[in-house]
């Protein structure tokens, strides 16, 4: 089958691969080095160079399209029609930039943090990269799987090998939790493919499907998408492996790990899979308020400075996920700007966290408080994202929860009068951090700085420059977001009109659950997934129904 | 010419054979295995593209046969290959294990080939007795694999009884013994009661070779009975063969029939998800991944039942890869266990910093057994699902995607060992595991392989497509 778009040759190289395998190449080439310094030097140049190399990407975009760019092509499992496609459109190509350009950040923060077994970790590191990037750029749903899957095996070894004490616990529950919500995620694509005879994402989206097929479709995809934004209830992995990563660890997993949940929605969901959103979207609207809500009033209640965190992420997820499923402009410009922000301002957070645990050693408020005296430039740095993180005006978050509130209130005006608390929540906990860590007095708990105030330096040159490189941005997107969101508009323009469609009324759920299985009754399903029988798969032979056999001993 | 391989496995057992009426020096009979394994593959190879009958087309060798020669004449060579030498037998029964594991190699060789009952039946038992001998023959200071022996010979008896039992029923149905005539029948076969109970028997010796339930009972007891080297040869080979002729047997028609397909369906799902759960619970390495197989084989038939070339490939695709993750797998654990005793998932603590590349190994081959890309265990179960789904068959589809998320727990318990320091109290065993160079080879080898099989999995799917062609 033709596919419904061309191969791009606009720069004159394969811009996508040399992303995907230079960091690839370089985690192998780093095996071969000795010497720890030699390999941090190595892994720093190869994320220094992977972000140099993608600004081409932003420079050579063409915002005025909603087309793929870039597009790279190549046949992969031609028996099963699998390819290797690339191509990014306005939307991967912020997420694309933002993790090139948080991956040196990363191996920065780490220079000192990591002492043993530094060789791997870089690996880990790079391959991470690598898969990341595949995620972002993959147009062909198989290959987006692969990338999808195998991120988390460097992820689990960043947090098991170099994690906190309770470092096993929290990769494993990591793990299994994000694995088992992907597995339907593949029952899903094979469905598709059976469906529409291709993986390729663009072909995918141009062809419509029946509602219940769509209906159930969607349910696969957002089971493993709501785990990895994380959308409450299924949020409990993230404080764990949060709190246990080491600090790059974390970042990535903030900045970058937690957007493909929400990416996956924009992406898949929306345009393959419209009615079914429609018909859902109130679900996961008022998911994401409880979301905010939740997010906020635990993080409130937090004496680990990562937990707080962990939990304001969720509360901030929650934002975006607001804007998607609101699927109008403002709404998903918003929460695309959004996911940015996240990651810019969330990163700078957790790698503030980590530069204090350098010193002190420890994660508690309690612990670290009245620091403020001592490091001066650094608590001017975390006192900016602080406000970032509780969207200050002027700040970047600020753009990004104004646009989504907009689109909220255009559409559902309690929706959105119900999210607005969770604004005023995100201040509280940020503001108490703020103060206890800057000016709080002991109350005789901590162990006294008066007495020995040595370790607690102020940032070298390394962190001034992580922290200030990330503070340029929050002001950046904070005065003037125009750039950033000129170069997404015409694509969310076009997802929009890919969700708009209209389609012929939901049946009741007794009915959808027909379309499943046919022969009714019994079953050994008992999850929810898609089901190819609303609409019959072109390969399938025999018509009838499966065996009843089949379902026989459950689970 | 073209019965090369076959001619030149009969040489080197027989070769073998004198080997062991003396008493050669220790490692002298590895040697020679080592030597006739390796040209073994190229004789394998080399007859690749033969293709003849022969004893009146009972025994065929076309494409599809020599390609799971190739797959059997490779994991030969890599259990002779996987470390330096018997550990866990006793030294003076090195030339008979030797001799015994060609002998079975090459009654699987013959198994593959045939395409008349009792041809296959006949290299069944060859596969099978050669089996039954290797697995008693331990350390005489281990006392299980006597129990392991008897035990498997037992069922395997037992379920050769069952699938002669079945043979006859087929034969007195379909007056004929001869593959390609009954598979012309098939859809008649498999529509009545009779056939398909006849049928279901008749594939019972090949579903023991499997471990497929609920034939599966004398897994988990044999695996951790017989010798580590032992197990490596039980747990591989012979699922190659049982592959080849369940594909052979049910040939392309068996998706016609809704009984059939429905009561493989059934053993698949069993088999799975018995076979996770079960795997679960385990402390012995061995003994987990007896019940990982039996799990594993009903991913194997999941691929088989969809009746389409595109499940067979898949099935066929996911033996190789199984192979080498599997065998990959039972590296690390021979070379963990210097005096060949069991290894035990604690035995497993720290092994990342005793030896990286054994911990990575096997980090590579369990994550390659659950399933996660990469492997060449995604793509497989990729395939193999595919398939399924094509023919309507969520349920199954579904009860096997969420037994991979179930499997995910105990694979990850082993690598979650592997990386994880000793615990409180335990004393960390003394000193790095040396790696020889053919270990390190080895340990290389099979990251490499288990990542690129599966990352590029294209032509080798393409060529079994291509062999299947002479089945049917």
């Amino acid at each position: 089958m033709t596919p419904a778009f061309a191969i791009d040759h606009s720069l004159g190289y394969p811009i996508l691969s040399i992303l995907i395998f230079l960091p690839l190449a370089g985690a192998v080439v780093g095996l071969a080095l000795r010497g720890d310094r030699t390999l941090r030097l190595w892994a720093l140049a190869v994320t220094v160079l992977e972000a140099v190399v993608s600004v081409a990407l932003y420079t050579g975009f063409d915002p005025t399209t909603a087309k793929f760019q870039f597009v790279e092509m190549a046949d992969w499992i031609p028996a099963f029609g699998i390819r290797y496609a690339l191509g990014i459109d306005g939307i991967s190509l912020l997420l694309v930039l933002l993790t090139t350009f948080v991956m040196p950040l990363c191996v920065l923060c780490s220079w000192k943090y990591i002492e043993k077994r530094v060789k791997e970790f870089f690996f880990s590191l790079l391959v991470m990269e690598a898969a990341m990037i595949g995620v972002f750029a993959a147009l062909d749903l198989v290959l987006f799987y692969v990338f999808w899957e195998a991120m988390l095996i460097p992820m689990y070894l960043l947090i098991a090998v170099w994690g906190g004490p309770r470092k096993v616990y929290a990769s494993v529950k990591f793990f299994l939790y994000t694995l088992a919500g992907s597995v339907l995620l593949l029952v899903a694509i094979i469905a598709l493919y059976l469906n529409a005879d291709t993986f390729l994402i663009p072909d995918l989206m141009a062809k419509g499907y029946g509602f219940a097929f769509q209906f159930w479709v969607f349910l696969a995809f957002a089971l493993a998408f709501a785990i990895k934004v994380p959308m409450f209830p299924f949020h409990t992995w993230l404080p764990a492996a949060h709190v246990e990563a080491p600090t790059a660890g974390s970042v990535i997993l903030a900045s970058v790990l937690l957007k493909m949940g929400t990416y996956g929605f924009l992406r898949f969901c929306l345009p393959i899979t419209p009615l079914a959103v429609s018909y859902l979207a109130p679900v996961f609207l008022w998911g994401s308020i409880v979301s905010i809500l939740y997010g906020g009033f635990v993080a409130l209640g937090q004496s680990d400075m990562k937990k707080l965190i962990a939990y304001s992420s969720v509360g901030h997820m929650g934002f975006v996920t607001l804007g998607i499923f609101l699927v109008n402009l403002r709404g998903i410009e918003g929460a695309v700007l959004q996911m940015v922000n996240h990651g810019i301002t969330t990163g700078a957070l957790f790698i503030c966290v980590g530069i204090l645990y350098e010193r002190t050693h420890s994660r508690q408020i309690a612990d670290n408080s009245a620091v403020g005296a001592f490091m001066p430039v650094y608590v001017a740095f975390l006192g900016l994202f602080s406000l970032s993180s509780l969207a200050f005006p002027g700040t970047n978050s600020f753009v990004g929860e104004l646009l989504v509130l907009v689109g909220a209130f255009s559409q559902n005006k309690l929706l959105a009068a119900l999210a607005i608390p969770g604004a005023l929540l995100a201040a509280t906990y940020m503001l108490r951090l703020l103060q206890k860590i800057i000016w709080a007095r002991s109350d005789g708990h901590h162990h006294g700085h008066d007495a020995d105030d040595r370790y607690l330096k102020d940032l070298d040159l390394r962190e001034g420059f992580m922290l200030a490189f990330l503070s340029v941005f929050v002001v950046w997107i904070g005065l003037s977001p125009g750039p950033f969101l000129r170069v997404m508009d015409t694509s969310i323009g076009h997802v929009v009109a890919q969700a708009s469609v209209a389609g012929e009324v939901p049946e009741d759920l007794p009915a959808l659950w027909n379309t499943l299985f046919p022969s009714a009754g019994h079953h050994g399903g008992g999850e929810p997934a898609q089901g190819g029988h609303g609409n019959e798969p072109p390969a399938t032979g025999h018509g009838g129904p499966p065996p009843a056999e089949q379902g026989a001993p459950g689970h | 010419m073209a019965f090369a391989h076959e001619t030149y496995l009969c040489l080197a057992a027989l070769a073998l054979f004198f080997v062991s009426l003396g008493t050669p020096a220790p490692g002298v009979a590895r040697r020679w295995a080592l030597v006739l394994a390796a040209v073994g593959v190229v004789t394998a190879v080399g007859t690749f593209s033969s293709r003849a009958d022969l004893f009146h087309g009972t025994y065929r060798v076309d494409a599809f046969s020599q390609s799971f020669k190739v797959l059997i004449a490779i994991g030969y060579l890599l259990a002779v290959a996987l470390g330096e030498g018997v550990r866990g037998i006793n030294r003076e029964h090195e030339p008979e294990y030797y001799l015994f594991l060609t002998l079975s190699v090459l009654g699987l060789t013959f198994l593959v080939s045939g395409v008349e009952l009792l041809t296959l039946y006949i290299a069944l038992e060859l596969a099978s007795y050669a089996l039954y001998i290797l697995v008693p023959l331990r350390r005489s200071e281990y006392t299980h694999q006597v129990e392991a022996g008897i035990k498997y010979v037992m069922f395997g008896a037992v379920a050769s009884g069952i699938s002669l039992f079945g043979m006859s029923y087929v034969f007195g149905m379909a007056h004929t013994t001869r593959v390609d005539e009954l598979l012309r029948m098939f859809p008649s076969l498999a529509s009545s009661p009779m056939g398909i109970v006849g049928l279901t028997m008749m594939l019972g010796g090949f579903f023991f070779k499997l471990a497929l339930f609920p034939f599966h009972f004398w897994t988990p007891d044999i695996y951790q009975g017989a010798a580590n080297e032992t197990t490596g040869v039980i747990a591989t080979l012979p699922k190659i063969g049982a592959v080849a002729v369940l594909i052979r047997l049910t040939g392309l028609g068996a998706g016609e029939s809704a009984g059939f397909v429905g009561v493989l369906t059934v053993l698949a799902v069993l088999s799975m998800t018995y076979g996770n759960l079960a795997a679960l619970v385990q402390t012995d390495l061995k003994r987990l991944l007896g019940f990982s197989s039996i799990s594993h084989a009903g991913f194997m038939v999941t691929g088989i039942l969809s009746g389409t070339v595109a499940g067979y490939a898949g099935a066929m695709y996911y033996v190789a890869g199984y192979l080498l993750m599997n065998l990959a797998l039972f590296f690390v654990i021979y070379t963990l266990a210097p005096r060949g005793e069991n290894v035990s998932l604690d035995d497993l603590r720290g092994l990342h910093r005793r030896a990286p590349l054994l911990a990575f190994t096997l980090a590579v081959g369990a994550f390659g057994l659950a399933g996660i890309p990469p492997t060449a265990g995604f793509a497989g179960k990729f395939f193999v699902l595919t398939a399924a789904l094509s023919r309507g068959n969520l349920a199954l589809v579904i009860i096997a995607a969420l037994n991979t998320a179930i499997g995910v727990f105990y694979y990850l318990k082993m690598v979650k060992a592997a990386y994880s320091p000793p615990e409180e109290g335990v004393a960390e065993p003394e000193g790095r595991v040396g790696l020889s160079p053919v270990g390190q080879v080895l340990g290389y080898g099979f990251v490499l392989s288990i990542l690129l099989v599966g990352a590029l999995p294209g032509s080798i799917v393409g060529l079994f497509r291509r062999a299947l062609d002479w089945v049917a």
